[in-house]
């Protein structure tokens, strides 16, 4: 028998190659989503809503946070904030809007996917009510207006004093009468 | 596998099957080391040919000959046919054939599984192929199969996908098989530290591919699921982001340019020495530098992705790690250029190559150092200067190494010198075309014109007309090449045993032609 010498050090060949898979395919993204959400690298911000501020620490100066919408391709949208930017003071709670609107016939859902720039601030930027952690569901040509709650933190480093939030929507694909879970 | 061994041993010394189905079966290491070449050689002419129809319509600007979806594609195939289908498998093919010889062993470790490595392959590349012709086409977002983009072609996507996970089965199954001969088959005696340059880069390199290919086939098993079956791992809507699909196909991308150069370095350590008539100048320092590379190569891949917008921090870390690369490989290039001072040098077809590959590989080397300065790179990202920088390594860099293996192994593996005249044509005529071919996509890549585009901006005339004429001219010249193995092979001058007068190594010590089984006693030296 040839190959017998050889089967344990096959074995242990195979098994690193199938951790490698398993490294990619399953620790990976998890692995990836759990760094980017503590660090806010790549602009991720909250995606569940946070608490707000008690008011105990107000910021002494104003920053600038402007407002950014993206539709994506594939979908009949439109969609814009109802404000450009606004100034706003750091440890302050804000109110303001977006509007969506479904411009095919048929019903839709849509969904907003947030980012930050620039990303070292993205971990600052808090939102206690957001339009993004749901989906929403349109009728044909609806529209809907969108309400965002949001708050910087007063500890924002000094070097920033400008920051935009995107949303992109999407139109999901999915159909309204089985989106029973959201 | 206890089938494969029952299989084995039933030979004493008699020669291959006869018929062709002895192809088919064959569990010998050099008719399946044969297979691998010889399939490497005709995918090298199919990704050619894919490449002469990008050329062909680069030509001038506008859009001529092929419309821009299939451009796309050919873009697309062309790379993956030329990485997965001809240098790989070169690779494999030459490690079959001389490990086992260099190691003084009887043959690979796991003969049966060796002839499953190579049959999947012509299956993988059938299907890979196949979706040229399926309605909506072949890929055509790029090698890279950047999602979302890739996803939003045909249906044909699941067949690109199979035909990855095939051909990747098939890289692991061979490194594996070569891991084990290397550690297990060596001549009694024979320590780690005295394996020729061409064993260890290879062992070096079948530990990449077993730790990286199978991150692949996760990242495309992903793309799948996305495609087809509602995930949304890369899908921003459902949660995903396209973002991390760089960063795991970077994780395996950059190790793999490694795959595809190490045993490039193997074959270039055992050639020089042969034609300067010297020792390798720092065998130890060459082991530890291929070591070095490959720990290395895990720790770089953002470099490919400076542009997604990564934190300062990160960008500093990935532009300094990539530039420490370049120390071991510049470690290589001294030693190289060490072992030829002073040598009594002479110039034979595969030294010629190896010289080639010296100079302009250090070219492609120096282009890729002025990459991996980050801010330099948001500049040339995703520009034909990339183009430039990765055909520099990987034509006059993996693919001149294979080509100088097979005509420095050729007379051990045929029995006869091939023409030595017309295998220095073959080399000068490629040589000069080819930086006909690269070097002026250099100047229009720094002057912005982007990669992967069917039509171009005026001012990129001229230089797309020159890098085309030297594409038909580098391609039909390797006409010259397979008639030089096609002669060498029917007959020509008797090869002596040593065939190279300062040839060092145990697969010199057996006759020529090699006798279909070799060292089935090892040899006596080391013990
Ligand atoms: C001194 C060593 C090297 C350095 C510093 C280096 C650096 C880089 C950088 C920074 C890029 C990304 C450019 C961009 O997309 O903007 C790149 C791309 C690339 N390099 Fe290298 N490189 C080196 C050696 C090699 C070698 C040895 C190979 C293969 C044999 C290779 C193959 C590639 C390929 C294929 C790409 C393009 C991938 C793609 O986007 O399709 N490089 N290199
Ligand atoms: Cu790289």
């Amino acid at each position: 028998m040839k190959s017998s010498p050889h089967m344990f050090l096959v074995g242990k060949l195979a098994t690193l190659s199938i951790a490698m898979f398993a490294f990619g395919y399953v620790v990976m993204p998890p692995l990836y989503n759990v760094i980017c959400d503590i660090t806010g690298l790549n602009g991720r911000t909250n995606s569940a809503a946070v608490a707000a501020p008690d008011g105990s620490v107000i910021s002494d100066r104003t920053i600038t946070v402007e407002f950014v919408s993206v539709i994506n391709s594939s979908a009949a949208w439109s969609f814009k904030p109802v404000v450009q930017t606004m100034e706003v003071v750091p440890g302050k709670t804000y109110t303001t809007n977006y509007i969506a609107k479904n411009l095919s016939s048929g019903p839709a859902v849509g969904q907003a996917v947030p980012s930050v720039a620039p990303s070292s601030a993205a971990k600052y930027f808090n939102k206690i009510e957001c339009f993004c952690f749901t989906k929403q569901e349109f009728a044909g040509r609806a529209e809907k207006e969108m309400p965002l709650i949001f708050f910087v933190e007063p500890d924002l480093p000094r070097s920033i004093d400008t920051i935009t939030l995107s949303y992109t929507y999407f139109n999901t694909g999915e159909d309204p009468e089985n989106l029973s879970d959201s | 596998m206890s089938t494969a061994a029952a299989g084995h041993h039933d030979h004493d010394d008699h020669g291959p099957a006869k018929g062709w189905t002895r192809w088919l079966w064959t569990t010998n290491h050099k008719d399946i080391g044969t297979l691998y070449l010889l399939f490497s050689l005709v995918m090298f002419f199919i990704g050619g040919g894919m490449a002469l129809i990008i050329r062909a319509e680069l030509f001038q600007p506008g859009l001529q000959l092929v419309d821009p979806l299939f451009f796309n594609s050919m873009t697309t195939m062309h790379a993956l046919v030329m990485i997965f289908g001809v240098v790989m498998p070169a690779f494999v093919g030459l490690a079959n054939w001389m490990i086992p010889m260099m190691i003084g062993g009887p043959d690979m470790a796991l003969p049966r599984l060796n002839n499953w490595s190579f049959w999947i392959m012509p299956f993988a590349f059938l299907l890979l192929l196949s979706t040229l012709f399926m309605e909506g086409g072949g890929p055509a977002g790029g090698w890279t199969l950047y999602a979302p983009l890739s996803l939003q072609g045909g249906d044909s996507f699941a067949f690109v996908i199979f035909s990855i996970h095939f051909m990747g089965i098939s890289s692991v199954m061979g490194s594996i098989n070569i891991v084990a001969t290397i550690f297990n088959m060596r001549a009694p005696g024979m320590t780690l530290m005295q394996m020729p340059l061409f064993v260890w880069t290879w062992l070096i390199t079948a530990y990449l591919l077993i730790a990286v290919i199978p991150v692949l086939a996760g990242a495309v098993t992903m793309l799948l699921t996305d495609r087809f079956f509602g995930t949304s791992f890369f899908n921003a809507a459902g949660g995903g982001d396209p973002v991390m699909y760089q960063h795991i196909f970077w994780f395996f991308g950059h190790p793999e340019v490694y795959i595809l150069i190490l045993p490039a370095f193997g074959i270039i350590s055992s050639i020089i020495p042969t034609f300067a008539r010297k020792p390798l100048f720092g065998y130890a320092s060459m082991v530890y530098a291929t070591a070095s590379i490959a720990f290395l190569s895990f720790i770089v891949w953002a470099h490919h992705m400076f542009t997604v917008g990564m934190p300062l921090a990160g960008e500093m870390f990935f532009m300094f790690a990539t530039m420490m690369i370049s120390v071991p490989t510049g470690v290589k290039v001294f030693n190289w250029i060490a072992t030829m001072w002073r040598g009594s040098m002479t110039f034979e077809t595969p030294m010629l190559f190896a010289i080639g590959f010296l100079v302009m590989f250090t070219i492609g080397g120096l282009s890729g150092l002025m990459l991996a300065i980050t801010p330099a790179d948001i500049q040339y990202h995703d520009t034909y200067f990339v183009v430039a920088h990765f055909h520099y390594v990987l034509v006059p860099g993996a693919i001149y190494s294979i080509m100088a293996a097979t005509y420095y192994w050729m007379p051990k593996w045929t029995g006869n010198m091939y023409d030595e005249k017309w295998g220095k044509i073959h080399f000068w005529v490629s040589t000069v075309f080819l930086n006909v071919l690269f070097f002026p996509m250099h100047f229009v890549g720094l002057a912005g014109m982007p990669r992967r585009i069917p039509d171009y901006n005026l001012q990129f005339a001229d230089w797309n007309a020159v890098a085309t004429i030297g594409a038909f001219g580098f391609g039909f010249s390797q006409l010259i090449f397979v008639y030089v193995i096609y002669k060498c092979i029917k007959g020509g001058e008797k090869a002596t045993d040593e065939v190279w007068e300062g040839a060092d190594g145990l697969e010199w010590t057996v006759p020529s032609p090699a006798p279909y089984h070799t060292f089935e006693k090892p040899p006596a030296q080391y013990s």
